[in-house]
């Protein structure tokens, strides 16, 4: 446990020393925010059917995704991307360490050492320029925090199932984003879900996905109400638990496998 | 019992062929062409405790891929390995708890991270108690002079410097066996030295189990008592530096400095291989004629100054003997 403490704490370290890096990130947090805002503010006024979700709801939907974006996005680990290619993995192989939980931690740490960083100004700028309150309620806010910790792991678990197809694929340019595509679609970190078709919506509940981006966030608005926190917290839990298992599973039979690139 | 024990070991790739240029880059996407490669085909070897040994051989000829095999990250497609008692890949956490492992062509050290950190994060990782590490750090500083390195990041390192903290990094949990892959590949002399006298140390003081592949044959020169030979997967040889010498040829050459530069040298026992000025490169085989006869016969009719005996070089012997295979081995 203290070794993965370790792992986890250097590497956090490690990225909060990248100053400029999270500058331009959160410069593009809220850049593509501002657009988004634009479109359904455009979309809200050209359309006069009544709507899932509320204009403001929606304004606050779209802020929460981008001040929480680097803590739920699934990712490529960057990291382990570049041990694969290299073939700097033998290095992890030589640890006495279960590699699954290596790469797990290093799959947390790379989401919350950014997150700390991007949350309060994102936040922040929403709040001056955007009217972004907090949750409604005590409830809906601690049903959110609670949600987003579930979120947090649940992409670990996505991106590092990722990160072990690239064991089989190596160069993670072409199957890798396909799937980062869909899964944010599916997420509703593109659109959020209430506004997809009526027979999508059984899919969407079915899926891992929404347990990522929709979930959490529309707890944060109330969307859900905070009484219904309990069965969204075990959708999350109950895939985090299958897709670390067959993460898990997969990982055995791909280090296997493995063939080591370079001399 | 020996400390490891490889029996029969076979490995082999599987490689996407592809065919040069862009009609060929589009076909292989349509159909791949795969070649199998023998990485390793039934080698076998024992190694006892406190030995270090030298594994050569020229490049692709499995050194590094048995190097993988032992220290548990490649999984063999047929034979037997044991190492401390263990096999490997099946134990690969207990394994590697035991086991010092250098790439002399990657880093173990953490880029970003000052090398004290590196270690730090080691012995958290190796689980090593605290007054243990203590011990072993102070002794790897100074052993191997890192106490100026310790707050630079790895990043900024030069390579004699990165290849001496990752020797330290490699031994901060005591492992009783050590292997080296190409541990001085692009060092410089000094370096070098200062590379081979701590591995020397580290195995004489310390007993540590040492294999050491390189290509640099002073290092095997140096340090290892006991080379393997691998050349197409398979060892070639196993025993002393003389034996493999004596595998090759027992020749020896003589070198003369005479006074005269112009005299002609005849022996019936040995040939003029090369000549500079008053420098003279005779080649004699010691078992048609002792050094000494053959001294004493050139030196009564010619005036010497200074004169020497030496081994074939190392390097010759070496290509020798991969030649040699190649010509006989059936492909």
């Amino acid at each position: 446990m203290r070794a993965y403490l370790s792992v986890f704490s250097a590497r956090f370290c490690m990225l909060l020393q990248y100053r400029a890096a999270v500058v331009t990130d959160i410069a593009a947090e809220v850049f593509s925010g501002l657009i988004q805002v634009m479109i359904f503010a455009a979309f809200f006024a050209a359309s006069d059917t009544p709507q899932p979700m509320t204009y403001a709801g929606v304004v606050t939907y779209v802020w929460v995704r981008q001040a929480l974006l680097s803590l739920i996005a699934v990712t490529l680990d960057g990291d382990i991307h570049s041990l694969v290619r290299s073939g700097n993995i033998t290095y992890e192989l030589l640890r006495p360490l279960d590699l699954y939980t290596l790469w797990y931690t290093r799959s947390l740490a790379q989401r919350l050492a950014p997150a700390l960083l991007h949350l309060v100004p994102v936040f922040g700028f929403a709040a001056l320029f955007f009217d972004l309150g907090p949750p409604p309620t005590w409830a809906g806010a601690l049903a959110w925090v609670a949600s987003t910790l579930c979120a947090l792991l649940l992409a670990a678990a996505v991106s590092c199932l990722l990160s072990i197809s690239l064991l089989w694929t190596i160069s993670g340019s072409g199957m890798e984003f396909l799937v980062i595509g869909v899964i944010s679609v599916l997420s509703g970190a593109v659109v959020p879900l209430p506004f997809f078709p009526e027979w999508v919506q059984p899919i969407l509940q079915a899926l891992p996905f929404r347990g990522l981006v929709d979930l959490p966030i529309r707890l944060y608005t109330g969307h859900i109400p905070p009484a219904e926190a309990l069965p969204v917290l075990a959708h999350q839990l109950g895939w985090v638990a299958a897709l670390v298992l067959l993460g898990r599973w997969i990982f055995s039979r791909g280090t296997r496998r493995i063939v080591i690139q370079g001399g | 019992m020996s400390q490891i024990i490889v029996e029969n070991l076979v490995k082999t790739y599987r490689i996407a062929e592809r065919r040069p240029g862009l009609l060929g880059a589009l076909r292989g996407v349509l159909h791949r062409h795969y070649r199998t490669i023998r990485a390793l085909n039934g080698v076998s070897f024992s190694i006892e405790p406190g030995e270090l040994v030298g594994y050569i051989g020229p490049n692709g000829a499995g050194k590094s891929t048995t190097v993988k095999v032992l220290s548990g990250i490649l999984v063999p497609d047929a034979g037997r390995c044991q190492v401390l008692g263990r096999v490997p890949w099946k134990d690969r956490i207990e394994h590697v708890r035991r086991i010092g492992v250098v790439f002399g062509q990657r880093t173990q050290l953490w880029w970003d991270l000052p090398v004290i950190e590196s270690f730090e994060l080691l012995r958290d990782i190796y689980k090593v108690s605290q007054a243990d590490y203590a011990c072993r750090r102070d002794e790897l500083i100074a052993l191997l002079d890192l106490a100026p390195l310790l707050d630079v990041p790895v990043r900024q390192l030069s390579l004699g410097q990165r290849m001496r903290c990752d020797l330290a990094a490699s031994l901060l949990h005591a492992p009783q066996v050590l292997f080296l892959d190409e541990p001085t590949i692009g060092l410089d002399a000094i370096s070098k030295l200062a590379v081979r006298d701590f591995v020397r140390r580290l195995n004489q003081e310390r007993g540590v189990t040492v294999i050491l592949t390189t290509h640099d044959m002073d290092d095997i020169e140096a340090l290892c008592t006991r080379v393997l030979v691998i050349g197409q997967g398979t060892i070639l040889l196993d025993g002393t530096l003389e034996a493999l010498r004596a595998a090759v040829s027992a020749e020896r050459r003589l070198i003369i400095d005479l006074v005269e530069e112009r005299a002609e040298i005849t022996d019936p026992d040995a040939q003029v291989v090369q000549r500079n000025g008053h420098r003279v490169h005779l080649r004699f085989d010691p078992q048609r004629v002792p050094a000494a006869a053959l001294i004493s016969r050139i030196t009564a009719r010619h005036a010497v100054r200074d004169l020497f005996v030496e081994n074939l070089p190392i390097e010759e012997v070496v290509a020798r003997l991969y030649q040699g295979e190649e010509k006989c081995a059936p492909t």
